[in-house]
C-alpha cells in the first residue's frame, strides 16, 4: 500500500514536471512575441524583449531649435531648453562632437570653440552660451540617455492601418470560416452513413477515403486548379475566387474529417442508435437528434484542426486566390512584410501576434469540448 | 389484441452460420414469456428479430395476424428495453421518455400527459429534469422501461434488463417488473434472460432455447417437474439435476431399472416392450433425495462425501459414487453434522424420479 502510493506520487511529479516544461516551451516564445510587439520601436531595435521592463541606454543626437528663442544675459547669448519632449528619461553623459559623444558628465560645463559653453543636467535641461549671437542652425548635442521602458499600441495601429493587415485579416476570416464549416457538415453526414447505415459498397467507400488521406496536397494542386478553371469557365466564374478556395480546402480536408468522425461515431453505443430506431426515428432524425449532439467533442476537435490548417495555409491560398491587395490573406501579407519591412521588428511582431490571435481564441473557446466526455451515464 | 406467431423462423448469417433453426412459437395476448438459455443459444437474436433490428432469414413473424417480416421496428407496435439501458445521454429523463412521441409528432399536451403518467407509475416524477448520468442504475433502468411504456406498445421486449444491476437492486427491479405486468395485464411481454430465477419468477411460460432450437415451452413449474429432456432437466433448478446411467431391466406396469449390479428401482411408468435392456438416464433432483441408512433396502445411491457446502438454510453434499465420474449432489434443508469423507446413503421417492432415453428425451412424454 505504502509503496504503491509513493510510486504514484513520483509519477505524478514526473507528469507535473513535463506539463510544466511543455507549458514553458509553448508560452515563452508567445510571450516574447507579444512583449516585442507592444514595445517602442527604438527600444525594440537595441535590446531584447526580456529587458523590456528595464530602462535602456540610448545614444542620441539632439539639435537645438532655430535660435529665435535666444536671450541675452550680460555679454552672453543663451539658449535654454530640454532634450526630452515628453519622456522622463535621464542623461548620463554628453558631448558636442560626434567623435566624443560622451566626453562630459552631466552637470559639468563643456567649453567649445569660439568661447561657447554647453551645460546639460541629468533631467535633460541644457544651457548653451555664446559671446556672439547664434545664427543659422541650432547647436548639436550628443548625449547618452537612460530611457525608461515605454509600451505602446502604435505598432498595432500602424500594421492595421497603413500596412493593410486589417484587410488581410478579414480576407483570412472569409477564407477560413466557410472552409471549416463546409467540410465538417459534409463529413458528419458521410461519417454517420459510413458508420451506421447499411448499403452495398460501404467498405469500399471507406477504403477509398482512407486511401485519399495519403494523397500529397502538392501533387493534386495544379490538376485541381486546371479542372476548377475549366469548369468555372463554362459557368462564367472567374478563376481566383473565394468559392474556389472554399472548395479546395473542403476537398483537402474531407478525407481526414470523414475518417476521424467516422471512427468516433462508430464508437457510439449501438444500443442507443437501435433504441432510437425502435422509437421510430429515421436515419436523419437519429443523425440530427442523437449522433450530432453526442459527436460534439469530435466535431469540435476536428474544427480546431481544420481551422488552424486553413488559417495558417499559404500554399493553397497562393494558388487559388489572387496575390492582389484585395484578396491577400494574412499568411501572404506576412510573407510580403518579411520582404519589404524585414528590418522593422515592431511591424513583424505586431503582425505575427495579430495572426496568432484568432487560432488562440479558437483553441481556448473549444478546448473544453476536447476534454469533456459527453457519454457519461448513457450505458452502464 | 396482440397475439404473436412465429412460424418456421430461421436466422442464418452471411457466413452461413445457423443461429436459429425452425422456431415455431405462439404467444397469446397478455402473456409474459421468458426466453431463457445459456449464452449463445440465440435468445437475444430471436428477440431482436421480433423487434425488427435483425432480419428474419426464413419463416414468418406475425403480430396480430399481420406478417411483419419487412415492417420497420417502429411500425411493429413493439417497445424494447435494452440491457445497457441505451438512454440518450444528452437528454433529460423527460426528453428521453418523450422522444418516441416527439418523433411521431404527437401534440405536446398528449406527450406531457403520457410521460407524466409513466413517470408516476415508475416513481420517476422527481427526476424528470435530470440527465441520465445523475441517476442510479436502477433509476436508469426504470427510465428505460418508462420510455417503453410511453409508446403504449402491443408487445414489450426486454433484453436482459437486470444484468447490469447489483444483486439487491436486481431483486427489487424484478418485483417492479412483475408489478408492472399486473398493472398492464393486456400487454404482451417477452423477456430475455440467462438467469433462471428471473425466468421462474416472472414467466407465465418459459421458452428454453439451446443451440438455436427450442428445447421446451411451458409454465415454470412444468419445466421443473416435467422436463422434456436432459438439457431442460439440467438447466432448470439449482443445483442441477443429477443424471445417472441406468439399464432398463424389465418393462410392464412398472419399469424396473438397474442402477448397478445389486441396486434396482421400480418406476411407476409403462414402457414399450422394445425398450427392455436398453441404456437410459435417470434424473434425480438434489432436493428430492432423502437420507437413509446403508443397510436399508431403499438405498438408491451410496458413496463417500467429497465436499460439504453448508449454506445455512440448506447443506449440499457432493457424493463420490462408483456409478460414474460426476459427483452426485444432494441437498438437505438445515445444518448437518456430517463431515467430508463420511459415507452417505441416499434414497428418493419413485414418483420424483425422471427417466430419460439414451438420446436425452423424457420417457414419460
Amino acid at each position: 500500500m505504502l509503496t504503491s502510493s509513493s510510486k504514484k506520487s513520483s509519477l505524478t511529479w514526473l507528469v507535473h514536471l513535463s506539463v510544466f516544461l511543455l507549458v514553458l516551451i509553448w508560452t515563452i516564445p508567445t510571450a516574447g512575441l507579444f512583449v516585442s510587439s507592444i514595445r517602442d520601436k527604438d527600444q525594440l531595435s537595441v535590446s531584447g524583449w526580456w529587458t523590456a521592463l528595464a530602462s535602456s541606454e540610448q545614444k542620441v543626437v539632439y539639435r537645438t531649435p532655430v535660435p529665435d528663442s535666444q536671450i541675452q544675459e550680460a555679454d552672453q547669448y543663451v539658449l535654454k531648453g530640454n532634450l526630452f519632449a515628453d519622456s522622463n528619461a535621464s542623461v548620463s553623459a554628453f558631448g558636442f562632437s560626434s567623435l566624443k559623444p560622451d566626453a562630459f558628465v552631466v552637470g559639468s560645463t563643456a567649453t567649445m570653440k569660439k568661447g561657447k559653453t554647453l551645460t546639460v543636467q541629468a533631467n535633460g535641461d541644457y544651457v548653451v552660451t555664446s559671446p556672439v549671437p547664434f545664427t543659422k542652425r541650432g547647436q548639436r548635442i550628443f548625449y547618452t540617455a537612460d530611457v525608461p521602458p515605454r509600451f505602446t499600441l502604435d505598432n498595432y495601429r500602424e500594421v492595421l492601418g497603413s500596412e493593410g493587415l486589417a484587410k488581410s485579416f478579414i480576407n483570412s476570416l472569409t477564407v477560413t470560416i466557410p472552409s471549416t464549416v463546409i467540410p465538417i457538415l459534409m463529413a458528419a453526414f458521410a461519417a454517420y452513413a459510413l458508420a451506421w447505415m447499411r448499403f452495398p459498397g460501404r467498405a469500399l467507400l471507406l477504403v477509398t477515403v482512407v486511401g485519399l488521406l495519403v494523397v500529397p496536397l502538392q501533387m493534386s494542386l495544379i490538376p485541381l486548379l486546371k479542372a476548377y478553371n475549366f469548369i468555372g469557365e463554362s459557368f462564367g466564374v472567374g478563376s481566383k475566387t473565394y468559392l474556389g478556395i472554399w472548395l479546395a480546402h473542403t476537398a483537402f480536408g474531407l478525407p481526414l474529417a470523414i475518417y476521424l468522425l467516422r471512427n468516433y461515431i462508430a464508437g457510439l453505443p449501438g444500443e442507443i442508435i437501435e433504441s432510437a430506431r425502435v422509437d421510430g426515428a429515421s436515419d436523419f432524425d437519429i443523425f440530427r437528434k442523437i449522433v450530432l449532439p453526442l459527436s460534439f467533442p469530435a466535431l469540435a476537435s476536428f474544427s480546431i484542426f481544420q481551422f488552424l490548417w486553413v488559417w495558417n495555409d499559404l500554399l493553397v491560398a497562393m494558388v487559388f486566390l489572387g496575390n492582389n491587395e484585395e484578396q491577400l490573406v494574412l499568411t501572404g501579407r506576412l510573407r510580403e512584410l518579411l520582404g519589404s519591412r524585414g528590418g522593422n521588428w515592431e511591424i513583424l511582431t505586431a503582425s505575427a501576434f495579430i495572426t496568432i490571435l484568432v487560432p488562440l481564441a479558437v483553441f481556448f473557446a473549444l478546448q473544453r469540448f476536447l476534454v469533456r466526455g459527453l457519454l457519461a451515464g448513457s450505458v452502464k | 389484441m396482440a397475439d404473436l406467431t412465429l412460424t418456421n423462423v430461421k436466422k442464418v448469417y452471411a457466413n452461413s452460420v445457423e443461429v436459429l433453426r425452425d422456431i415455431n412459437l405462439d404467444i397469446k395476448q397478455g402473456e409474459f414469456i421468458v426466453f431463457v438459455g445459456p449464452s449463445g443459444c440465440g435468445k437475444s437474436t430471436l428477440l431482436r428479430m421480433i423487434s425488427g433490428l435483425e432480419d428474419i432469414s426464413a419463416g414468418t413473424l406475425e403480430i396480430d395476424g399481420q406478417v411483419v417480416n419487412d415492417i420497420p421496428p417502429a411500425l411493429r407496435g413493439i417497445a424494447m428495453v435494452f440491457q445497457s439501458y441505451a438512454l440518450y445521454p444528452h437528454m433529460s429523463v423527460y426528453d428521453n421518455m418523450a422522444f418516441s412521441l416527439q418523433i411521431a409528432k404527437e401534440n405536446k399536451a398528449n406527450i406531457d400527459k403520457q410521460v407524466r403518467k409513466a413517470a408516476e407509475m415508475l416513481q420517476l416524477t422527481p427526476y424528470l429534469d435530470r440527465l441520465p448520468k445523475a441517476l442510479s442504475g436502477g433509476q436508469r433502468q426504470r427510465v428505460a422501461i418508462g420510455r417503453a411504456i410511453v409508446r403504449r406498445p402491443k408487445v414489450f421486449l426486454f433484453d436482459e434488463p437486470l444484468s447490469n444491476l447489483d444483486a439487491a437492486l436486481r431483486v427489487a427491479t424484478r418485483m417492479e417488473i412483475a408489478a408492472l405486468k399486473e398493472k398492464m395485464p393486456e400487454s404482451t411481454m417477452i423477456y430475455v434472460t440467462h438467469d433462471q430465477v428471473e425466468a421462474m419468477t416472472l414467466a407465465d411460460r418459459i421458452v428454453l432455447l439451446s443451440n438455436g432450437n427450442i428445447e421446451q415451452v411451458g409454465a415454470p413449474l412444468e419445466l421443473y417437474e416435467q422436463p422434456a429432456n436432459v438439457f431442460v432437466a439440467k438447466f432448470i433448478g439449482s443445483p442441477a439435476m443429477n443424471i445417472l446411467p441406468v439399464t432398463i431391466n424389465k418393462v410392464g406396469s412398472q419399469t424396473n431399472l438397474a442402477i448397478d449390479a445389486t441396486t434396482s428401482v421400480n418406476l411407476p411408468l409403462q414402457l414399450d416392450k422394445k425398450e427392455e435392456g436398453k441404456k437410459a438416464q435417470l434424473g434425480i433432483r438434489p432436493e428430492d433425495f432423502t437420507m437413509t441408512a446403508l443397510h436399508k433396502n431403499d438405498v438408491l445411491i451410496s458413496g463417500e462425501i467429497a465436499f460439504v457446502e453448508a449454506l445455512g438454510e440448506s447443506t449440499l453434499f457432493h457424493v463420490k459414487t462408483e456409478l460414474h465420474d460426476e459427483l452426485v449432489i444432494a441437498k438437505f434443508p438445515g445444518v448437518w453434522d456430517i463431515q467430508r469423507g463420511d459415507a452417505l446413503a441416499l434414497a428418493a421417492p419413485a414418483e420424483k424420479l425422471h427417466l430419460f432415453a439414451a438420446d436425452g428425451n423424457n420417457y414419460s412424454q
